[in-house]
């Protein structure tokens, strides 16, 4: 038995470990140090229907047990996405989840409707919540009629099953979720990045030169267990859990919050084999909490144990 | 590659500048200079710090950082005794063509400020060549200058201090037009506004410039070191791994 495997809509994962979107690009990096086959998918990073240059630099700024990033989706457009970058990700066993970004609802979908057809792309993740750019995005994310219409339009193009990335930034983000729920997503992601900033002591100027920024790494994960536990237990689709994860210890964590799998941002940019370390990790955690598979762990902060099997 | 390294010796050389020996078999792995390092000083901060090579000794093993005190992470790094190890991925990045001035040619070496310690390595390496190496350095002030004495050793050797306490008073480009400095190729690491100058005074020479930005990740997969090159509104180069070491021009500065 593979304690690790879990099966999502459209995913059948060796294991629960994939690095999120936006921290692990179209995976050429890393594979200079992994063969990313151990992978249990790569959420690989958000395309938009044109090419886009993204932010002035500075881009990053460091923050207590954390960082701030206004990238601004830089990534070089769905057509060259599906010519260049998928089939490279194709000669690895490797499933895609590939993140969808825009600016109005016609780019989403016109994207969702191209790269899902992509033979190595077993599932699309609704970027509606990115924080760093001027146009859409986060506005898709705030407003759960917004969202749900959106889900709604992508789901009916795509050829893959639909999973919508949930921001934090929301006065409710059960409502959100289950407005998207409503509209037919077949799972959650979250969270994505909370909206902050720095300023420079000696300038007096914003570090970031798009003022703004994400925060990520472990000084958010607080806030997305909380999320995915509230989450969790309002919806029935999955959820696949990220922020600020770093450990094996993490992942667990996140599944008794509610997560059927996770994502590792932050984490890559530290220590690039921090999922392989992960994935190797896991099995002796397991034996220690005497779990005979990963998927026992799932919602066990709130259900007292008794197994979920999900739609999948 | 990611290893432990255990630090030999580290000193302050100058105000706030300090010279770090580390030890370890990622040496090995160090060549070209111009590359870089990427530091994990401890738990926190969370991010690594990334410092170019100054000196890299195959036969001890060794490998010499040369950095500025400036935040959190530089001032632990400071406090790292010798036998405390941290935690180094690299070497990172493409450095200098050492090979782009032959020998017997003249290769002018232009550092200013923290920019000047990855110069070292490429300094020793062109002299090893028969390359005939003329060094331009230039601080703000006397007490933050190093490794003048050491670059002294290759050939000729200039300082310009902005407020003239030591060398000539004024910038680097102003030592290079004094003394009429005439090179085949031309190598330089420091800030911005000095880069761009010495771009726009040689514009038709060989120069290679090893730029400075804020990184995450270090290998090319985060995308926040990015720079714009010439005629393209999406065209991109990624600072830690195309550069930090790019032809003048190839660039938007």
């Amino acid at each position: 038995m593979n304690r690790l495997a879990v099966e999502l809509p459209g995913l059948s994962l060796k294991n629960p470990i994939m690095p999120a979107s936006g921290c692990f690009g179209f995976g050429r990096e890393y594979a200079a140090y992994y063969d990313l086959s151990v992978l249990g998918a790569i959420m690989i990073k958000a395309t938009t229907l044109e090419a886009r240059f993204g932010n002035p630099t500075p881009r990053v700024a460091e923050t207590p047990s954390g960082m701030l990033n206004a990238i601004g989706l830089q990534n070089p457009g769905v057509d060259r996405v599906i010519a260049e970058e998928l089939p490279w990700l194709a000669q690895y066993d490797v499933p895609i989840i590939a993140n969808v970004a825009g600016s109005t609802m016609e780019e989403y979908v016109e994207v969702a409707k191209r790269i899902s057809k992509a033979p190595n792309v077993h599932a699309l993740e609704l970027n509606i919540s990115c924080p760093n750019v001027k146009k859409g995005g986060i506005a898709f994310g705030t407003v759960p009629e917004v969202a749900a219409e959106l889900t709604r339009a992508v789901k009916e193009v795509s050829d893959v099953p639909v999973y919508v990335k949930l921001s934090p930034n929301v006065t409710n983000i059960v409502h959100m979720a289950k407005a998207i729920e409503q509209a037919g997503a077949d799972g959650l992601t979250m969270i994505n990045t909370l909206l902050g900033m720095r300023i420079d002591v000696k300038t007096t100027k914003p570090i970031l030169a798009n003022r703004t920024g994400g925060l990520s790494g472990p000084a958010i994960k607080p806030i997305a267990i909380r999320m995915i536990y509230e989450v969790s237990q309002a919806v029935s689709i999955p959820i696949i859990g990220m922020g600020g994860i770093e450990t094996a210890e993490d992942v667990i964590e996140f599944f008794y919050a509610g997560a059927r799998a996770v994502a590792i941002g932050t984490a890559n940019f530290i220590d690039p084999y921090v999922c392989p370390n992960i994935i190797r990790d896991l099995p002796a955690l397991l034996d220690e909490l005497g779990v005979d598979h990963i998927s026992e762990c799932t919602g066990r902060s709130w259900n007292n144990g008794s197994t979920v099997h999900c739609g999948a | 590659m990611k290893d432990m390294m255990t630090v030999v010796s580290n000193r302050p050389i100058a105000h706030r500048i300090y010279e770090l020996v580390l030890s370890g078999s990622l040496v090995q792995h160090m060549h070209i200079p111009g590359q870089f390092v990427h530091v994990k000083v401890g738990a926190t901060p969370l991010l690594r710090r990334p410092l170019s090579l100054c000196d890299i000794n195959q036969k001890a093993n060794e490998c010499t950082i040369i950095y500025r005190v400036e935040g959190a992470g530089t001032t632990l790094l400071s406090q790292k005794a010798r036998g405390e190890t941290v935690d180094v991925l690299g070497p990172l990045g493409n450095g200098f063509s050492v090979t782009a001035a032959k020998r017997g040619e003249r290769a002018l070496l232009v550092g200013g400020g923290i920019g000047v310690p990855p110069l070292f390595e490429l300094a020793k390496q062109l002299s090893q060549n028969g390359v005939f190496v003329t060094t331009v350095l230039g601080f703000q002030t006397k007490h933050v200058a190093f490794y003048d004495e050491k670059f002294a050793s290759f050939g000729e050797m200039y300082v310009a201090t902005v407020d003239g306490s030591y060398g000539m008073k004024g910038f680097v480009t102003d030592v290079i037009r004094a003394n009429d400095l005439s090179f085949d190729v031309l190598y330089a690491c420091g800030p911005k506004p000095m880069l761009r100058a010495l771009a726009n005074d040689f514009p038709h020479q060989q120069v290679y410039l090893s730029l400075e930005e804020r990184m995450g990740c270090g290998i090319g997969a985060c995308f926040a070191c990015v720079c714009r090159v010439p005629h393209s509104e999406t065209a991109y180069k990624k600072v830690c791994s195309d550069g930090p070491v790019f032809r003048a021009g190839e660039v938007l500065l």
